[in-house]
């Protein structure tokens, strides 16, 4: 099958490649960039461990194929710190709220919350829940996850985390 | 998973779509948000030579009032529909709907027109549309048309579209003033198809029901129109025996497949509650 040259930015950078059309974008990203850190979970379009942000929204790059990424905006856990290396807010709350355990599902998570921040930047916790219900965590239970984004938040918004009480 | 070898186009307009996809035949799709098409060629059950993409279409995107009636592009996005006003204000069914469907990222890319098209008995959106009196419109290589959704559904992924047609715009009359609406959808987890959903609007006039339509999803092998349920609820305040009737009509026309969701008497069971949840919701909101 003949191949299509597809260039689009990725975490800041031009990047450009050779696809087939049925290449989906979570392979792109994974094998010619090598930027493994989208991870693939279910195949399905159900996990979200595949989550990475096209122009402003999250997407399962698992559903959606290289070429109709051509021109567009795209950014990966690879992109989400901070340009002097530090944490970003979120990868800070995952960080001190042990929103992780095994980790396989948490670049999906981080992708996801950041969208939701910037779309709601003081979400309800209800909102929180709802706004990651697209994404499967295996370990966590989701409790300290969602600590992590409200973690997240608090620091975005320059207000003092309360941890609720259990 | 990797779905099999297809060629990939990207038209710029619909008399462009429509000329790819009457020429190329039966082995080309058009491509929507692909959050139905793209998982079914990943398991290779759908395995098309050429993928029409529609993204590329400006005009097939946006929602727009005009006069009483308010039109959607068919390429807008669940996302879009859920960040209009126009749609929170004269169509509230259609936001409350789509905050049922899969997870945020599914919204992002799915699209209205792929929900009503593709046929899908599984699909939210179906059922509203009859619901709500829309009419599809539909361009081909023989010229455009306007289809009634309540003509529209013929079997399961099976449609009134012809070969070559593509769906570029559903029109709604806009919700009457004081409408009463719910969707009550059982699902067993958040992304899943109903178990069992009923969509209704009505208005009420002196406490006693005015009209009333009641749609029914993942019901039959196509969405349903129980008239027979909502003649039952017209001139009554809804008393507990009226409920019963209009969902022992609803479940009377309910033909549902049996599967991971339960067997066809749960699944019709479960169809009348949400008939009466739904008319109870949606009288409470009338006013």
């Amino acid at each position: 099958m003949a191949k299509t040259h597809v260039t689009m930015k990725v975490n800041g950078a031009e990047v450009e490649g050779l696809v087939e059309p049925r290449t989906l974008l979570v392979h792109f990203i994974r094998e010619n960039l090598l930027l493994t850190g989208t991870h693939i979970g279910c195949e399905t379009t159900h996990c979200g461990a595949c989550t990475v942000d096209i122009d402003g929204m999250s997407v399962k790059s698992c559903t959606m194929f290289a070429v109709q990424a051509q021109g567009s905006d795209i950014t990966t856990i690879e992109g989400i710190a901070n340009a002097d290396g530090s944490l970003s807010a979120l990868q800070e709350g995952f960080r001190m709220m042990h929103g992780l355990q095994c980790g396989f599902c948490t670049p999906g998570m981080i992708l996801r919350a950041q969208r939701l921040l910037q779309e709601n930047p003081s979400p309800t916790e209800a909102e929180i829940r709802m706004g990651i219900s697209g994404n499967f965590c295996r370990c966590t239970g989701y409790q300290n996850i969602v600590k992590a984004i409200q973690y997240a938040a608090a620091k975005i918004n320059g207000v003092q985390f309360q941890e609720a009480a259990e | 998973m990797i779905p099999g070898p297809f060629s990939y186009h990207r038209p710029a307009s619909v008399a462009d779509a429509v000329k790819l996809l009457s020429t190329l035949g039966d082995e080309a799709r058009p491509l929507a948000g692909g959050h139905s098409l793209v998982p079914m060629m990943k398991l290779r059950l759908a395995t098309p030579e050429h993928l029409v993409d529609l993204h590329g279409i400006a005009g097939l995107k946006g929602i727009r009032r005009d006069g009483h009636k308010i039109v959607i592009g068919a390429m807008t996005t669940q996302h879009e529909l859920l960040a209009s006003d126009e749609i929170r204000q004269s169509l509230p069914i259609l936001h409350e709907t789509a905050l049922l469907i899969a997870d945020p990222q599914v919204r992002y890319r799915g699209t209205i027109g792929g929900n009503v098209a593709n046929g899908d008995p599984g699909n939210d959106m179906p059922a509203l549309m009859l619901v709500l009196g829309a009419f599809y419109r539909l361009e081909g290589p023989g010229g455009g048309r306007d289809i009634a959704a309540s003509d529209f559904y013929q079997g399961a992924y099976f449609t009134a579209l012809e070969p070559g047609e593509i769906l570029t715009s559903i029109s709604i009359p806009a919700g009457a003033a004081g409408h009463g609406y719910a969707y009550e959808k059982l699902k067993r987890k958040v992304g899943d198809y109903a178990t069992a959903a009923a969509a209704v609007v009505l208005t009420m006039a002196g406490g006693k029901v005015a009209t009333c339509a009641i749609g029914l999803t993942n019901l039959h092998e196509t969405p349903l129109l129980a008239t027979d349920a909502a003649k039952a609820v017209i001139g009554t305040s809804l008393d507990d025996a009226t409920l019963g009737k209009a969902a022992a009509a609803a479940v009377a026309i309910m033909a549902p497949a049996a599967d991971a969701r339960g067997p066809v008497e749960y699944r019709k069971h479960v169809g009348g509650i949400m008939v009466t949840r739904a008319l109870t919701r949606a009288a409470a909101r009338a006013s």
